[in-house]
């Protein structure tokens, strides 16, 4: 099958095209330097094109997912459509069901997505969700910061058997990377507490935060996974994080990279970008992360940006979800995960005239503003927890004009003035340093960057176009346009196939699922199982035999090679 | 001979998935590990042996072929305006998911047998969340133990050896010596004669209970009289400080919380509880669930649909109103004019005018088993065990999913195979 897209205004900022006319010829499911005469061809009539969209963080599927749909009725209302000759129905707005996930993402022009958390003994049921989401390709984080092996391997400084077993893990749970949540307060929630500093040690394991992070980080890159670790720090939404943020962003330095990206991925910074003492006088502290970040290389972030309305909040970090639960008086589900990990799922709504949530808007967008290479700044809305992924074009418009910025800030409590810069900030960004906040860089910061991410020859076919002549617009002007474009893509392209036209889907193939299958020396597998054996023996609720995932649940796998021995010698 | 071991039982909630199976000649010998309830389901009773129909309710089954079996339920489900597919709670995964396909297609009412057991706590987690945590956690950290209105002794045999009452774990090394366990309920069970402490109770009176432990915990001992349905307020207060002073509380409730008065209102007053108490301790709560993925059905249910039962799609777009959706909301308002049953038992459930309306309409049964639906229905479609003879996914009653083994080769087809033949063939008489 050969596909020929013609008079793009093409936007492939990773292969230094920004704006130029260009065609795009697509050969079996491949970009190709040129096809023959018999291709199908789109006349993109100088419209904005770029790679597919990729998400490097949303809670698309599994365990707190399906509890958010479960707890809240309320949600799945909200967007139903009713099923078609080519689609099933779809439900939900903060919680969709699992075919308006996949669906959604083409429409906007995103072909690949990652879950940003599957505990390994769930993962499972996270990979029972993702194989039916149609059309994205996707793939899970896994969670590694509260395991009791982890932590008893860091605390014998075992770094072989680190290594291994983040390596059997992520093959037991299928997952892409190593995701670390509030180290640490996943195991002290277990009784009903938290830690609150990088050095807090953890009751019975006698490890400290700082201490997991940086050997997670040093066992990743000794696997040289393509995804660095991926950190919700600790202290989430509390008011005078962001001094433990730069604490976590600075333990960074203590590690090398084993590929050409940062060492360390800090999750959502909006949530842990908050200054002051207490919510009284809570302001935010964006311009310190951003300025961290803007003098490092070796960190990058994400915005978690928030949307006004309603947000399911769900996150391994049970401890503060009982704290929302219990400030805001809402509905609390929690799930820890024996001998891994907690997890909460709270429904909230971000109102503008209240003067925190008016502060976290603000902050999310001083991120994206603040922090100059847009290589270190993804968009996202951290999917359902700042607001649902259905509003990436409101962010995108956000960030292209400040226009729209002061019109919005109009609208909010009058906080944002004297507890955020945004007001004065009048940067605008871009359409390339668009694409690499929802492109690029995410491909950059997760290591697919070969294939996805990008127009170059070799890369995957996923293409969309939007119905915006970049020659023609002024984003700053005509922000309405910039949005309307965004949420709904003119053509979607996966893998070669027409996927999404004028916004309608018009295929539903099954993309796949990656996962990392990084090989470590066998003994040190088998001096770490010794240890597995024992905690499945004593500890776990279930037999070690029915732990791993089962290839039953991998129709499409996508195996990413890695580990700390070379390919070859396999 | 073949001995597979680690294999999962395919019968209550607690998804046991440490049992050793002896196999020969396709034929199950032993079953070690599992409980009574587990190993009598496991070696196999009362199957049915090939397809049936008959011409009306009081005629004799003539056994036919899978094809004429299969035609004759697509026949009934495509013909009718407001079919109802029911059960599903002892099949796999992979089986709700053609079901609810099945459903779309014929804008069917979908709900499993969760409407007569804890479909009340699902009303109760919109309402308020869930505080849970996986079993294992109970094992390892519980102290203190609940049973509310659930009695694991006869219902879920193996719960307290591998998960609760008798587990040892990391912090809970003493077993049963090292905790409190508690029992809720209005008659002196089995459960109750091994517990620490028992409350009796008045039938219908937990709800008042739960809010006099609320009170007492929130520092207004002073409002509450001096028993409460019918138990002493010093008992109370006694039990509020076991709760209290638990390093880890899980507690565990049953049907006696949800179908006893004030159902949900029950479930919803409990969660507070719970909530509540873990401004002092850990607390967490999970329901008993019955069937062994019960709640497999519901989680799948939510992933496709966003709701978790009682799903109707007579509007092409699901529709979730419990109290009018519900299998018993349209059976007794005789507004279901044909069921299709599988993987659950209505015959034996279902209160008597909903199963009297079901004598009258056209019933589809799909089961293993010979059960009272059998004697309701018009089409008998025997199909293979999933859990023995078909492998699948199954959820345990704390959400922790698990691969069912196949442990011998079945005799009649499965589930999953039965229900893309009759959705093809409701296809093909609809034009399709």
């Amino acid at each position: 099958m050969e596909l020929l897209i013609k008079n793009g205004s093409v936007y492939d900022p990773s292969n230094g095209i920004n704006g130029d006319k260009a065609d795009i010829s697509i050969k079996d499911g491949k970009i190709v330097d040129k096809v023959s005469s018999k291709a199908t061809v789109i006349d993109a009539g100088g419209r904005l094109v770029m790679a597919g969209g990729v998400d490097a963080h949303s809670h698309i599927a599994g365990a707190k997912v399906n509890v958010g749909r479960i707890m809240r009725p309320e949600d799945t209302r909200s967007g139903i459509k009713p099923r078609t000759k080519l689609t099933r129905p779809t439900t939900g707005y903060t919680v969709p069901n699992v075919y308006a996930m996949g669906y959604r993402y083409a429409q906007m022009g995103y072909t690949t997505v990652f879950e940003a958390a599957q505990a390994i003994m769930k993962a499972r049921h996270t990979h029972e969700e993702l194989e039916e989401i149609p059309i994205i390709d996707k793939g899970a984080l896994t969670l590694f910061g509260s395991n009791w092996p982890t932590m008893d391997f860091v605390r014998e400084k075992n770094m072989d058997k680190l290594a291994a077993y983040i390596s059997w893990g992520l093959l037991a749970s299928r997952g892409f990377g190593v995701k670390v949540v509030n180290p640490g307060g996943g195991e002290m929630w277990g009784f009903g507490k938290n830690v609150t500093s990088l050095d807090d040690v953890v009751p019975n394991f006698d490890v400290t935060p700082r201490e997991i992070i940086v050997s997670l980080m040093k066992a990743n890159e000794m696997l040289g996974l393509p995804h660095s670790v991926h950190l919700h720090c600790n202290n989430l939404g509390k008011p005078g994080n962001y001094k433990t943020t730069l604490a976590s962003m600075e333990l960074a330095d203590q590690v090398k990279a084993s590929r050409d990206r940062q060492v360390l991925h800090v999750t959502h910074l909006l949530f842990n970008s908050m200054g002051g003492t207490n919510w009284g006088d809570f302001e935010s502290k964006a311009d310190e992360v951003a300025n961290y970040l803007n003098n490092h290389d070796n960190v990058t972030g994400d915005m978690g940006q928030m949307i006004f309305g309603s947000a399911t909040t769900m996150t391994a970090d049970g401890p503060v979800q009982y704290a929302n639960a219990k400030l805001m008086h809402a509905k609390w589900a929690n799930g820890d995960v024996e001998l891994e990990d907690a997890s909460g799922v709270v429904p909230l709504y971000y109102i503008k005239q209240v003067s925190v949530y008016a502060i976290m808007w603000a902050t999310g967008l001083e991120l994206g503003l603040l922090t100059k290479d847009p290589y270190k700044m993804l968009l996202t809305t951290d999917h359902p927890n700042g607001g649902p992924f259905v509003n990436y074009s409101e962010v995108i418009a956000l960030l292209m004009s400040n226009k729209k910025r002061q019109e919005e800030i109009k609208t909010v409590h009058e906080a944002v003035h004297s507890k955020t810069r945004l007001p004065g900030i009048e940067r605008e960004l871009d359409f390339s340093e668009i694409a690499i906040m929802t492109r690029a860089g995410t491909a950059k910061v997760l290591g697919l960057l070969d294939t996805k991410g990008h127009l170059g020859v070799g890369a995957d076919a996923d293409v969309s176009i939007y119905d915006i002549k970049p020659d023609q617009i002024d984003p700053s002007v005509e922000h309405a346009k910039i949005k309307s474009a965004f949420s709904s893509a003119a053509y979607t392209i996966k893998g070669g196939q027409v996927v999404v036209k004028d916004g309608q889907i018009t295929a539903t193939p099954m993309g796949r699922t990656y996962w990392v299958d990084a090989r470590v020396p066998e003994q040190h597998t088998n001096e770490m199982m010794k240890d597995i054996v024992k905690k499945f023996k004593n500890y776990y609720s279930i037999q070690l035999a029915n732990y791993m995932v089962q290839d039953a649940y991998l129709t499409h796998p996508k195996v990413v090679k890695a580990g700390a021995i070379p390919v070859e010698v396999r | 001979m073949t001995v597979i071991t680690d294999a999962l039982c395919p019968f209550c909630g607690c998804l046991c998935d440490d049992l050793t199976i002896v196999v020969e000649d396709n034929k199950i010998t032993d079953v070690k590990q599992a409980c009574k309830l587990g190993a009598s389901k496991i070696m196999g009773h009362h199957r049915i042996k090939a397809p049936m129909m008959r011409k009306d309710k009081n005629s004799e089954f003539k056994e036919v072929s899978y094809e004429e079996a299969i035609n004759e339920a697509a026949n009934i489900l495509s013909n009718s305006k407001r079919p109802l597919l029911y059960g599903w709670a002892s099949a796999v995964c992979e089986v709700h998911k053609k079901g609810i396909l099945l459903a779309e297609e014929l804008g069917a009412i979908i709900d499993n047998t969760a409407t007569v057991c804890h479909a009340p706590s699902t009303l109760a987690v919109h309402e308020k969340g869930l505080p849970s945590a996986t079993l294992g956690q109970i094992k390892n950290r519980a102290d203190v133990i609940v049973f509310w209105g659930s009695n694991p002794v006869h219902a879920h045999p193996r719960h307290m050896g591998r998960y609760s009452v008798f587990a040892k774990g990391l912090f809970s090394e003493k077993g049963r010596k090292g905790r409190k366990v508690i029992v809720v309920d209005v008659r002196k069970t089995d459960t109750a004669n091994m517990a620490d402490q028992f409350v009796q109770l008045e039938q219908g009176s937990d709800y008042l209970v739960v809010s006099a432990l609320r009170a007492i915990l929130s520092g207004h001992a002073d409002v509450v009289p001096e028993s409460v349905g019918g138990v002493p307020k010093d008992a109370l207060s006694k039990l509020v400080d076991t709760l209290k002073t638990g390093k880890f509380v899980g507690i565990f409730f049953g049907m006696g919380l949800t179908q006893s008065k004030s159902r949900y209102k029950n479930i919803d007053n409990a969660i507070s509880l719970v909530t509540e108490l873990n401004a002092f301790t850990k607390c967490v709560i999970t329901p008993m669930r019955g069937h062994y993925n019960v709640t497999g059905f519901g989680n799948v249910c939510a992933w496709e649909t966003g709701f978790a039962t009682a799903v109707d799609f007579a509007r092409g777009a699901p529709y979730y109103n419990p109290g009018e959706t519900a299998a018993n909301d349209v059976l007794l308002r005789k507004e279901t004019d044909a069921a299709m049953i599988i993987a659950g038992d209505a015959g034996a459930h279902f209160p008597a005018d909903s199963v009297r309306h079901l004598a009258r309409i056209p019933v589809v049964q799909i089961d293993p088993y010979w059960n009272p639906t059998t004697e309701v229905a018009n089409v008998v479609i025997p199909v293979a065990i999933c859990g023995v003879e078909v492998e699948g996914t199954a959820y345990r009653m704390d959400g922790v999913s698990l691969r069912m083994r196949k442990m011998v080769e079945p005799t009649h087809l499965p589930d999953t195979e039965v229900l893309e033949k009759i959705t093809e063939r409701v296809k093909l008489l609809r034009g399709e």
